[in-house]
């Protein structure tokens, strides 16, 4: 015992683990790429070409994928360990290599509606329950969907309102108004839906309808007309066509929520015209009311005889009624006050 | 399902759950193959492909009737096929005489064509022709890549990838020990590709980790590369790009030392250490009588020092 010393021992426990480990060393002139998290092992060594020969190739391929699968198997053994129902599992790491995606990520999508004007308000989602209680049928039931608790449409008995006609259906005419709330909310879902793709819908009239009236046609067909490069400047008419006049800015609506200090603004002019005592004075009104008095009197002094005649013809020339006698006919809106000049 | 050009709307739930698993995720689901038949195939072909089905079962799909389809002069029914069966990675089995016993493996990124590489199988072992129990169908395969072609050669490492894509099975976040039963080897040797696929034998060693030996299983194909059709470098980058949900938040100012503690770090504004609001000991309070006590000695004081 005297004769061993401290070298000996380390020497020895070194062989001894030597020996152990023996079993599963492998010795490579290159280490390999490892990915555990994709069970992946790359072997960068070159692969002597005299040892592949015809006879012997599976025999050399069998002996390198057992030594890599060695290496792969060691790497993957150093991985911590859990217990997961009595089994041993080895918990991965995340993959490192990199693998192109199947589908590009997805766009976070832009807010409907209805999450936009409740963001400005301030209003949360109140999470409500499945069932309600239905007194009439005293059982719980759905709060929307088949078989629901407060169903409009499967009423037995309706009674007719006193302002009402009496020989009008009025389960027709609940089921009618079911059916139009339920397009309307399809129609705005798909609102939201083009809205958050950015495609342009069609308005009212121009996406394909089955039977469409002739008021729709004519629509459509002005539209697609000035759908050219210069605005329909060069279309010409079908034969006894008319050129539709009022074809320009329509009146243009403040948002219900938008501007609040311009809002105020213009509220409180309107309530300040609305105090003063003194009448507005329209200035265009009025000068174009003097050029029409002197157009008439010169009219009168020059045209003595036929005074009557002219005069009457100058009455009824004011400006307005004049410009829009046509446009008046189609379409009550975009009247511009027209500076048009009376009969001289 | 409803269509109204650009929205799909599902009528029944079901329906519902199966347009929104086609959609496109922060983190993806493993990708699925479809495995096509050519116009004209020879035994080898279709017995490779059926190999192959069954390697990759269930995510995978076979279409075992002959399609007249040229993949590297129009890729558009491989597009419409993919579409259909969300698949995308492809295998397409083929023979001629310019070209026997043909496969092109391939990938598709957004339902259109990102890499495909034309393979001519030279030598082909069947699963039926080696008579060993093979393992459960979808476990995740072990994947070796050996030779330096597939780290200098930039076909090579595409076609690395590929396979990799491939063959990888489902991303998993623990592996079961035992379990890891299958090992795919791929050799890159002189042009051609050695595939060779092996059952893992878990044999007692001195230690822990266990010494492996290997029985033939399974098919085995000897690849030789034809042509190829990579995708453009700003192509493939796009493919890789991530989403920005998909990388975990770094949680800041704290920090874990030495030890393994963790610690944490708080900013605050600068402090009066004078005015400083500590505990009130009332009994440390001065009393009023003692103060009295103390202004008249302190009074006393005074005037003797004047004095």
């Amino acid at each position: 015992m005297a004769s061993c010393s401290v070298e000996d021992v380390l020497t020895k426990a070194e062989r001894d683990e030597a020996e152990k480990l023996k079993g599963i060393t492998v010795n490579k002139e290159l280490d390999l790429e490892f990915d555990p998290g994709n069970l992946l092992a790359f072997d960068k060594n070159r692969i002597d070409t005299r040892e592949f020969k015809d006879n012997k190739r599976e025999d050399f391929l069998r002996s390198l994928a057992r030594d890599n699968t060695q290496l792969l198997i060691n790497e993957v053994w150093k991985l911590p360990t859990e217990r997961v129902e009595e089994i041993i599992v080895a918990k991965l790491p995340d993959p490192t290599t990199s693998l192109p995606r199947e589908k590009p990520a997805p766009k976070p999508k832009p807010p409907t509606k209805w999450e936009q004007f409740a963001k400005l308000k301030g209003i949360q989602k109140k999470k409500k329950t499945n069932l309600v209680w239905d007194e009439v049928h005293k059982e719980w039931r759905r709060r929307w969907g088949y078989k629901r608790a407060k169903d409009d449409t499967k009423e037995w008995l309706i009674e007719v309102p006193e302002n009402a006609d009496p020989s009008e259906d009025q389960f027709a005419k609940r089921n009618k108004a079911k059916k139009e709330r339920v397009a309307k909310n399809e129609y705005n879902r798909l609102k939201n839906i083009a809205r958050a793709q950015k495609i342009k819908v069609p308005g009212m009239g121009l996406a394909p309808t089955p039977r469409q009236s002739k008021a729709e046609l004519a629509q459509a067909v002005n539209v697609a007309k000035i759908s050219t490069a210069s605005v329909g400047k060069f279309q010409d008419n079908l034969p006894k066509e008319k050129t539709p006049k009022n074809t320009g800015k329509k009146r243009k609506f403040q948002p219900l929520i938008g501007d609040f200090s311009s809002e105020k603004q213009k509220q409180l002019d309107l309530l300040k015209v609305m105090d003063s005592k003194k009448p507005r004075l329209d200035i265009t009104k009025a000068v174009n009311k003097q050029m029409r008095e002197e157009d008439r009197d010169s009219a009168q002094k020059s045209k003595k005889g036929f005074g009557k005649k002219g005069r009457r013809g100058n009455m009824s020339g004011k400006g307005k009624g004049k410009a829009g006698g046509k446009g008046k006919a189609k379409k009550g809106k975009g009247q511009k006050p027209h500076m048009k000049q009376g009969k001289r | 399902m409803t269509r109204y050009g650009f929205a799909l709307k599902a009528k029944t739930r079901r329906s519902k759950r199966f347009l929104q698993s086609r959609q496109p995720k922060l983190t993806e689901d493993q990708k699925s193959s479809m495995i096509i038949r050519g116009g004209n195939t020879s035994q080898t072909v279709s017995q490779a492909l059926k190999d192959v089905y069954a390697l990759k079962k269930p995510n995978a799909v076979l279409y075992k009737r002959k399609n007249m389809v040229r993949p590297f002069d129009d890729s558009t029914a491989l597009e419409f096929f993919s579409k259909k069966s969300d698949c995308s990675l492809f295998l397409f089995g083929s023979h001629n005489k310019k070209r026997p016993n043909n496969l092109i493996f391939g990938r598709m990124f957004d339902f259109h064509v990102l890499d495909m590489f034309e393979l001519g199988i030279e030598r082909f072992v069947s699963l039926r022709d080696v008579k060993t129990d093979t393992c459960p169908e979808g476990t995740k395969p072990l994947l070796v890549f050996a030779g330096e072609l597939f780290e200098t050669d930039r076909e090579h490492q595409r076609l690395r990838s590929l396979l990799t894509d491939f063959f990888c099975g489902p991303r998993v976040s623990a592996v079961r020990l035992a379990g890891l039963e299958h090992v795919l080897h791929f050799t890159a040797l002189e042009g051609k590709i050695y595939m060779r696929s092996y059952k893992v034998l878990l044999k007692k060693s001195g230690c822990r980790t266990p010494r492996i030996q290997l029985q033939d299983m399974g098919p085995s194909f000897d690849f030789v590369m034809r042509r190829n059709h990579m995708a453009s470098d700003d192509l493939y980058k796009t493919a890789h790009r991530q989403p920005r949900g998909v990388k975990p938040k770094k949680k800041k100012n704290i920090s874990h030392d030495a030890f393994g503690t963790r610690l944490g770090r708080l900013h605050m504004q600068k402090q009066d250490l004078d005015k400083l609001q500590t505990r009130k000991m009332k009994g440390l309070r001065k009393r009023r009588g003692e103060q009295t006590a103390e202004t008249a000695a302190a009074a006393a004081k005074a005037p003797r020092t004047d004095e």
